[in-house]
């Protein structure tokens, strides 16, 4: 079948931007199909209003599955019913946490391949080829799928084009299964810490679990009040698990997302997570001791050194120069 | 309680990770190590146990060649009671759907209340064995859960996801990977490495383990991933090395002010 059919993950009234990336890119390959795309919302305060972003964006149809949201298990039964029923053979997914877990569970339900982080999907012979780029960014590996394939999208990877279109709207029974019935989600959401604003500053000093403790973050907090100006403070998602920093100013896949004209990164390793949410930042400086940490692949200028003793003498430095 | 740990066999980290040109796959040679991912997911379970919870066992298991032997008797002697390693020709070639087939077939012989695994493999993770895993079974999977509380059958896990922290409950049985930031996994101690040794371990064939041939490796996968290629190189940045830390923050503060950042 030539039409392809996408999750739109929604919350609080908004479907995701990564899902209408993908709804998007769905759309544009479903023309190449000679089919449409699709999509399916799961959630119980699903409005007219909500699937019509995703018709906004590419999608002709959308179907509307009436379950808990923010539970793999309960989305996979769900959009697995609905796969079969239509007889999709994609189905594409934006990213994010749930993105993969739905994506997987559902590949193993329904027969099909999966391919994760994908940054690139092109039509061959009438069949979808996802391009994943895998060893931190430095080889691309293609996924040629059997029949059917789920393909989730990598964080950013897809511009969302707003078509100004409208969808059918049709809501689907789906039956949900006895793992779905095992959890209760009893908090959806929750912003622990303080509400910073990183996406507007140009510049960014990202502490990373390099820092050591929670109070290490007056280091990089000495680093941007010397830069001075429109600088903040961020973290990542190791370090905002620990509780060293608050949620909202964390940079990645299930955090923000990033361009500053310049972004510092203090014991930042640069896993792939993390760089999705800061690569279009235009300058990026490096400390890790480590010389084989991945943010020097992709560092504009890196130091291998200790945090500790170099970002305390830039700062003094850039202090001394601003007089 | 019966709890089983899914651990892996990777490349050591320091080992950079190639394409072999004569064959065009991924060079498998070199160092390889137990993914660092899995010991928190190990450290887990044992804190589980040392919390007072009733655990009759720990059990470490993985799918992957017989050298994964020696990779294995290290995340035994992390505190695993025994060990399970499937190593079959079969199973080469296996995408993430056949491994975790695989996994679930060698689970399903040992029926846990609980499957522990890690975040994601460090080689190129796909973070989704878990979920296959628990579709296969029947049973809800979780993943990159940083916080868990056990109470009778009831995990109270918290991860985060899309927007924030979320909170789960799952009644077991139950797939759960572990974030890295869930604990602070402790080196085993010289005994404990020594003990390993003499901890039973089972190595089964796909035969023995009496799993279908026909749905693991090359034939049982949905997506072959095996054609790739060379990214368009982009021009590198500058890497110095810190060895005189003032002279370090000049060359920091000239390639600022180039770029007007000061
Ligand atoms: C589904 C999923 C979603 C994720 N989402 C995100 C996300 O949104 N954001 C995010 O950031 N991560 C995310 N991650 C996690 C990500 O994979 C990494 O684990 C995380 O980014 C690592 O954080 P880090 O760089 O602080 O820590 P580490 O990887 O532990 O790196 C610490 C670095 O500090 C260096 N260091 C240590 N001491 C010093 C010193 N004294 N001086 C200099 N350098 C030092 C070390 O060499 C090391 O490179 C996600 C992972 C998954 C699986
Ligand atoms: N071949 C394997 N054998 C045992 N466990 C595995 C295997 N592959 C992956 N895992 C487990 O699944 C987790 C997630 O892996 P992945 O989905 O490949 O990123 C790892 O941290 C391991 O705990």
């Amino acid at each position: 079948m030539a039409d392809i059919l996408v999750y739109a993950l929604a919350h609080e009234g908004q479907v995701n931007k990564n899902s209408k990336g993908a709804i998007s890119e769905a759309a544009r390959l479903a023309g190449e199909l000679g089919g449409e795309a699709h999509a399916v919302l799961v959630g119980t305060d699903l409005t007219d209003e909500l699937a019509q972003q995703a018709g906004a964006v590419g999608a002709t149809k959308v179907f509307t599955i009436n379950a808990p949201e923010g539970i793999a298990a309960t989305a996979i039964d769900g959009i697995a019913a609905l796969v079969e029923a239509k007889g999709y053979d994609w189905v594409l997914f934006g990213g994010g946490l749930l993105g993969f877990e739905i994506g997987a569970g559902l590949a193993a339900r329904i027969g099909g391949g999966v391919t994760v982080e994908v940054t690139d999907i092109k039509v061959d012979g009438g069949k979808l080829v996802a391009e994943r780029p895998i060893f931190g960014d430095t080889l691309l590996s293609h996924s040629n799928y059997k029949s059917k394939g789920v393909i989730v999208a990598r964080t950013n990877a897809f511009e969302v084009k707003e078509t100004g279109g409208t969808a059918s709207v049709e809501a689907f029974d789906a039956p949900i299964g006895a793992a779905a019935g095992q959890v209760t989600l009893k908090v959806r959401g929750e912003a622990r810490g303080a509400d910073v604003n990183i996406e507007d500053a140009s510049i960014l000093v990202t502490g990373g679990r390099g820092l050591g403790t929670a109070e290490n973050f007056s280091v990089a907090d000495s680093l941007a009040a010397a830069f001075g100006g429109n600088s903040a403070v961020a973290a990542t998602r190791a370090v905002v698990d620990a509780g060293w920093f608050p949620y909202a100013g964390q940079v990645g896949q299930t955090g923000k997302t990033v361009a500053p004209k310049l972004y510092v990164g203090l014991g930042v390793s640069g896993a792939i997570q993390h760089k999705v949410g800061m690569q279009s930042s235009e300058n990026v400086l490096a400390i890790n001791k480590d010389e084989n940490a991945p943010i020097f692949e992709f560092a504009d200028f890196g130091v291998i050194g200790d945090l500790h003793k170099i970002a305390p003498a830039l700062t003094e430095a850039i202090k001394a120069k601003k007089g | 309680m019966k709890i089983l740990v899914l651990v892996k066999e990777v490349p050591d980290a320091a080992v950079e990770k190639t394409i072999d040109p004569a064959t065009g796959q991924i060079d498998r040679s070199g160092e390889k190590a137990l993914n660092p991912y899995d010991t928190h997911a190990l450290e887990a379970a044992v804190q589980i146990k040392e919390n007072g919870a009733d655990v009759s066992e720990i059990v470490a298991v993985t799918v992957g060649p017989d050298s994964a032997s020696r990779t294995l008797q290290g995340a035994v002697s992390r505190g695993a009671d025994r060990s399970i390693h499937l190593s079959d020709a079969g199973l080469a070639g296996s995408d993430v759907v056949a491994t975790g087939y695989a996994l679930a077939e060698l689970i399903k012989r040992e029926s846990p209340e609980l499957v522990l695994l890690g975040q994601q493999s460090d080689d190129g993770g796909s973070y989704a064995v878990g979920s296959v895993v628990g579709e296969f079974l029947g049973q809800p999977a979780l993943s990159q859960v940083v916080k868990l509380d056990l109470a009778g059958d009831v995990i109270t896990a918290e991860r985060q996801a899309e927007y924030g922290y979320d909170t789960v409950e799952v009644k077991l049985p139950a797939i759960i990977s572990v974030g890295d930031a869930i604990n602070e996994p402790r080196y085993p101690s010289l005994k404990a490495i020594m003990g390993a040794k003499k901890k039973p371990v089972e190595k089964l064939t796909l035969a023995d383990a009496g799993i279908d041939a026909g749905k693991v490796g090359t034939a049982g996968s949905g997506v072959d991933c095996s054609d790739f290629q060379k990214p368009a190189s982009k021009s590198g940045g500058t890497i110095i090395t810190d060895e005189d830390t003032a002279a370090t923050v000049e060359q920091i503060v000239a390639w600022l002010d180039e770029r007007k950042l000061v």
